[in-house]
């Protein structure tokens, strides 16, 4: 199937600004630190990973991945990140999401699988950073595969990759905030 | 240029302080170039990352940029990459498998053992143009300990198993844990520090911080049901003599896929780990058996190599680019016979604390980072480095390995290059 004719056989009841929209309040949920309620947009099986440029195709069962969550360690991770021992997001950095170029792939049964460009700004806080105005922003750039499933409470993510451009983390050194 | 005083070594007063300029001065980096990286034994790679006849990887070492190559003859070799004619790097991919390289400038080529094997309108070349004298470049030298790839930049020193030494045990305890070999793991993190190199070194090679530091990372262990006094280790620190240092502790934290379980792993794992350290045990007898599989612990060997055996294999490098800012790389070694299962949660374990989206590794950065900014206030002129000086059997929670790797470093710095 071409992705113009899976675009025709998208659900009739799921349009790509339905998609769009859907993004837009996931992103606004993750810049606005409500991740708890970040975490109510996810399904029990969502695989959240970030692969290595060149290796999207294996699995994290195999390679080394910068980052591959199931839900427990999603859980934990998002418990961190809104406790007060995270050192790199203490205090919280401030973060904006632009997100672009959103595709509704294809659409089998009540999933589809999206893709969308993105830039995430992200701007450290701690003092000794904004002290002198060097705060070092820091810009991930990438594109997001989602996949997608429709119930009876909306969209929920079951899986969420993300590919960066650049996997040489360099010079930001680190990726302490959900990409 | 002052090299006096960098250091306060002081037993009897009990006292060790590094000065800080040692961490922010851009002459004292050159010297460390010059008489540290230049005139050591460097890790570049693992045999396992090149096991066929062609296979190649790039890497960035000391920095020079090295192509490492399993050459067609089977020696591995390791290249810098520009071409001896005017300079373009031969190889442009970051690895593959190539039985000739190709300047894309001019044409010339180059078989993988380095020969000049083509260059375009030789005619043109006066007669003494000889192909030989233009194979490329190989590092000073480039052995291998055990499938772990060392080059260095100064054929005068010591071959590799002398510069080793007391580190070889260590690497022999890791080694030792597969019949088949150990293998890199495919995929790396590749991530920076915006800090002065050495504070990696003291960062990894140390147990104070953890607690503290990683506190984040203790909560998500008691969350997933490892008990608190589970956490409680206890360990060792020592120095193992030319700048290498160990240190380590039981029980191990997070668990060890080779043979320990933990909480973190799944529950249908724990009879088959004891099978594993039973097996450890009949061969190796249950002291040795104890060390590999019950036992968490970092060896650096100096200056950039550190091999932490915790909750997964974590072997790291770096380098230093300005005096306040590294490039670290990491890779996930691993038994070659691992099952598939044991595999994914030795994977899973080090993306949960390694890395830079682990749960350990972003808190390092951010405050080594912070410590190199806090250099800035040069009121303060010294670091302390005194912990457990007055004891004779200090822990992974002192300083006394820490120790072993500064006055290394001061007798390596300090030295004049002739002597």
């Amino acid at each position: 199937m071409t992705e113009i004719s899976a675009m025709v056989a998208t659900r009739h009841d799921i349009t790509r600004t339905m998609v769009e929209d859907f993004l837009y309040q996931e992103a606004a949920l993750l810049d606005e630190w409500r991740l708890e309620e970040w975490l109510l947009l996810l399904s029990e099986d969502i695989i959240y990973e970030i692969p290595i440029i060149g290796m999207e195709q294996s699995s994290s069962d195999q390679t080394l991945f910068l980052l591959a969550d199931d839900a427990q360690r999603l859980r934990g991770r998002v418990k961190q990140l809104m406790g007060t021992a995270t050192w790199a997001e203490s205090p919280r950095s401030r973060t904006r999401r632009m997100i672009s170029n959103v595709r509704v792939r294809d659409a089998v049964r009540d999933e589809l699988n999206v893709s969308a460009n993105f830039a995430v700004y992200r701007i450290p806080q701690q003092s000794w950073r904004t002290e002198d105005g060097s705060n070092q922003t820091e810009c991930f750039v990438g594109a997001y595969h989602y996949k997608l499933r429709s119930g009876e409470t909306g969209l929920r993510i079951a899986r969420r990759t993300v590919v960066l451009d650049v996997d040489v983390i360099r010079p930001h050194g680190k990726i302490s905030i959900i990409l | 240029m002052r090299l006096e005083n960098l250091i306060i070594d002081d037993e009897e007063r009990g006292v060790f302080r590094v000065r800080r300029r040692a961490f922010t001065d851009p002459e004292i980096l050159q010297l460390e170039r010059e008489r540290i990286f230049e005139a050591s034994w460097i890790y570049t790679g693992h045999e396992s990352e090149i096991p066929s006849a062609g296979d190649y990887v790039c890497r960035r070492v000391a920095g020079r940029s090295l192509i490492l190559v399993r050459s067609s003859d089977n020696v591995v070799r390791a290249f810098l990459n520009s071409c001896p004619h005017r300079g373009a790097a031969v190889c442009a991919a970051g690895s593959g498998n190539a039985k000739n390289f190709t300047c894309p400038y001019h044409g010339w080529g180059f078989a993988n053992t380095g020969q000049l094997v083509a260059v375009p309108s030789q005619d043109d070349y006066p007669r003494s143009f000889q192909r030989a004298d233009f194979s490329l470049r190989q590092t000073a030298r480039c052995q291998l300990y055990r499938g772990f790839i060392f080059v260095n930049l100064d054929a005068t020193i010591t071959s590799l198993e002398q510069y080793l030494g007391g580190a070889k045990e260590y690497l022999d305890l890791l080694c030792d844990q597969s019949e088949a070999g150990l293998e890199m793991v495919s995929g790396h993190h590749l991530y920076s520090i915006r800090a002065n190199w050495k504070l990696l070194a003291e960062n990894t090679m140390e147990s104070y911080h953890t607690p503290v530091a990683h506190k984040r990372y203790m909560g998500y262990m008691a969350d997933r049901g490892v008990a608190r006094k589970a956490m409680k280790r206890k360990g060792f620190g020592e120095i193992l003599g030319q700048g290498h240092i160990a240190m380590g502790s039981a029980p191990p934290l997070g668990g060890k896929p080779i043979a320990y379980w933990s909480p973190l792993f799944p529950a249908q794992k724990k009879a088959e780990m004891q099978a594993v350290q039973q097996r450890l045990a009949d061969k190796f007898g249950p002291e040795k058996a104890a060390r590999m599989s019950q036992m968490s612990r970092n060896i650096l060997v100096f200056p950039n190599l550190i091999i932490l055996d915790l909750m997964a294999i974590c072997v790291r490098t770096w380098f230093p680019v300005a005096p306040d800012y590294m490039e670290v790389s990491t890779w996930c070694l691993a038994p070659r016979d691992e099952d598939s299962t044991t595999r994914a949660l030795r994977i899973d374990s080090f993306m949960s604390f390694f890395g830079p989206t682990g749960f350990a590794t972003p808190d390092d950065v951010e405050i080594l980072e912070s410590c190199q900014h806090g250099y800035r206030n040069k009121e303060i002129e010294w670091s302390d480095l005194s912990k457990g000086l007055h004891k004779d059997k200090p822990t992974n929670a002192d300083e006394a390995h820490l120790r072993g790797f500064w006055r290394q470093w001061h007798r390596l710095l300090t030295r004049s290059r002739d002597s």
